[in-house]
């Protein structure tokens, strides 16, 4: 249904000209402090529309910090202030038309730790479409059709289907986190950020998610924050370096691993720091 | 090497004497529960019987039963908890999800802590003041019952934060990443997670009421009032009433000649009554428990 994704029906994003392929998300001169501290200095990016970035740096670098920022959440999370312009698809999100709601729907979060809410599978995979939707305006039908694409798309049918009235905080973690993953698909997000979606999985569960996430790429936005450079080498096309709030280097992922341009980042792959 | 020696052996024995001095101390605890309630039911037992429960008081509270008590308790406790429960709970949602760490949360957390605070006899003048005399309500169940809510309030107030509290921050985390609003996460994860707690403390509050006497005393309950007797609608908001608690008060203190047990009779009556209603609050909790993971 939304294998296209809506970049199609905004063509007009690519700021740079023609021949590069259209923003997922640009940021210009994004500044954040939380009360006196600046957590993020003048970050200037360019993320792709439908590819996987992940986002590498030593522990308070403003990682996750800057993940937070594309769907606002971090305004939940006492005294923000923020500067600068972060653009979705060409619309600036901290514009004063902009509902949160809105952008928290079409930005979804996946969380470290799983998180399913204490309520059924079913109802975990259909819980934005109820609070995005009157009533009146879904039937079961719909919802039983979105619950099976779904899960089906992040392959937890099979497993679950026979099940989805068991509450979902009883799943393995592994089959957690594919859950809080499928929980977003119903809402058509176009852009799923994951701040160390793994780090609570073992190996199998790693690989399954990894796996996941080269599905899910071409049709959402993916950005990925993470602790593990070979995951971040292994499981992105684009790889953002950052130290004290700010991006040192921000490109391919081959090149950044093989060739860094900047001596901070092949020290901190090398495992000099971090 | 690893050998035990006498200042090892010293620390033993404190540890033994620790553990049994506190343990001690604990099961102390239980006796003189155990002593109230064996002694209280001795004495009172050749006054219970279900005519006792039904029945007024006659010849100037000396035979007869407490029919009028009872009634007039049930109605103080239940209507200051019609009041005091909603407001409560709900203050507690807004202080809990809505409000932000501002001047003014602070302001009304502390006034909370220290309303809980206020003695009961402090209430009851504030009552009188307020209901019976400035409002115009006078004495009456109606003015008794907001003012006994008055004083349940603020220990609502900070039971249901409690239970809120406890309600994990990641299920409100997973909600808001999806875009619902604080009300949608309140009604469809907050609430239903936490009610068996709200409820809890809700009910406990039940005992205390019931056994508050001050208030009552300044504000709506009387010495004897007769009505009818069965009739579970016998008072009116605007009647003043009898209450347990004024009525053990009353005959032990006030009217002389009667019988020995009647004062323990009024207590265990009043007692059964506060531990039932507890028993009944335990299984609401455990009934909605079991039905709750994560």
């Amino acid at each position: 249904m939304s294998s296209l994704g809506p970049s199609a029906a905004t063509p007009s994003v690519a700021q740079t000209g023609n021949a590069t392929p259209p923003a997922g998300i640009t940021t210009r001169d994004l500044n954040l402090w939380y009360g006196a501290f600046q957590a993020l200095q003048n970050v200037t990016l360019d993320i792709e529309h439908g590819i996987i970035t992940s986002l590498i740096g030593p522990s308070g670098c403003g990682k996750t910090t800057l993940l937070r920022c594309f769907n606002r959440v971090n305004e939940r999370y006492g005294y923000v202030t923020t500067t600068g312009e972060i653009k979705i698809l060409g619309k600036n999100i901290y514009d004063e038309d902009v509902s949160l709601v809105e952008l928290r729907k079409h930005v979804g979060m996946v969380f470290q730790q799983p998180n399913p809410l204490p309520i059924s599978i079913y109802e975990n995979v259909v819980f934005g479409m109820r609070i995005h939707n009157r009533r009146r305006e879904l039937n079961r039908s719909a919802t039983d059709q979105a619950v099976e694409t779904a899960l089906r798309e992040v392959g937890l049918w099979d497993d679950v289907k026979d099940k989805l009235n068991m509450k979902a905080t009883g799943l393995q973690l592994e089959q957690q986190q594919k859950l809080c993953i499928a929980r977003l698909l119903p809402l058509k997000p176009e852009v799923i950020l994951m701040d160390e979606p793994c780090s609570a999985l073992d190996v199998e569960g790693t690989r399954a998610i990894e796996e996941l996430m080269w599905m899910l790429r071409g049709r959402y936005t993916i950005l990925i924050v993470t602790h593990n450079m070979a995951q971040a080498r292994r499981a992105s096309d684009t790889c953002i370096f950052m130290l004290l709030g700010e991006i040192i280097e921000h490109s391919r992922t081959e090149d950044l691993f093989i060739a860094p341009r900047e001596a901070r980042t092949a020290e901190y792959i090398e495992g000099r720091y971090g | 090497m690893f050998v035990t020696t006498p200042f090892v052996r010293q620390k033993e024995r404190r540890e033994l004497f620790a553990k049994i001095f506190f343990g001690l101390m604990a099961a102390a605890m239980v006796l003189p529960l155990v002593l109230i309630l064996t002694h209280l039911v001795y004495q009172a037992w050749p006054l219970l019987s279900w005519e006792f429960l039904s029945t007024n008081p006659t010849n100037g509270m000396r035979r007869g039963g407490i029919w009028s008590a009872i009634l007039g308790t049930i109605y103080l406790v239940g209507l200051s908890l019609f009041v005091s429960a909603p407001i409560g709970v709900f203050a507690a949602v807004y202080l809990n999800e809505y409000a932000r760490d501002n001047w003014l949360t602070r302001i009304i957390n502390l006034a909370v802590v220290n309303l809980a605070g206020v003695p009961s006899i402090v209430h009851a003048l504030f009552g009188l003041g307020a209901f019976v005399l400035f409002a115009g309500i006078g004495r009456s169940i109606l003015a008794a019952s907001l003012t006994l809510a008055i004083m349940t309030l603020p220990v609502i107030i900070a039971s249901t934060k409690e239970a809120l509290g406890a309600v994990p921050r990641s299920f409100r985390e997973a909600c808001w990443n999806l875009g619902a609003t604080r009300w949608q996460t309140i009604r469809r994860i907050v609430l239903p997670n936490s009610i068996s707690g709200i409820l809890t403390g809700v009910i406990l509050q039940v005992s205390r009421t019931a056994g508050e006497t001050a208030p009552v005393m300044f504000t709506g309950a009387v010495f004897f009032k007769k009505i009818e007797e069965g009739e579970l609608f016998a008072y009116a908001i605007t009647d003043q009433c009898m209450a347990l608690s004024m009525h053990l008060y009353t005959v032990t203190t006030q009217v002389t000649n009667t019988p020995e047990a009647l004062p323990y009779a009024i207590a265990v009556v009043l007692l059964a009554t506060v531990l039932l209603v507890n028993a009944v609050s335990i299984s609401i909790r455990v009934y909605i428990r079991s039905r709750k993971k994560w």
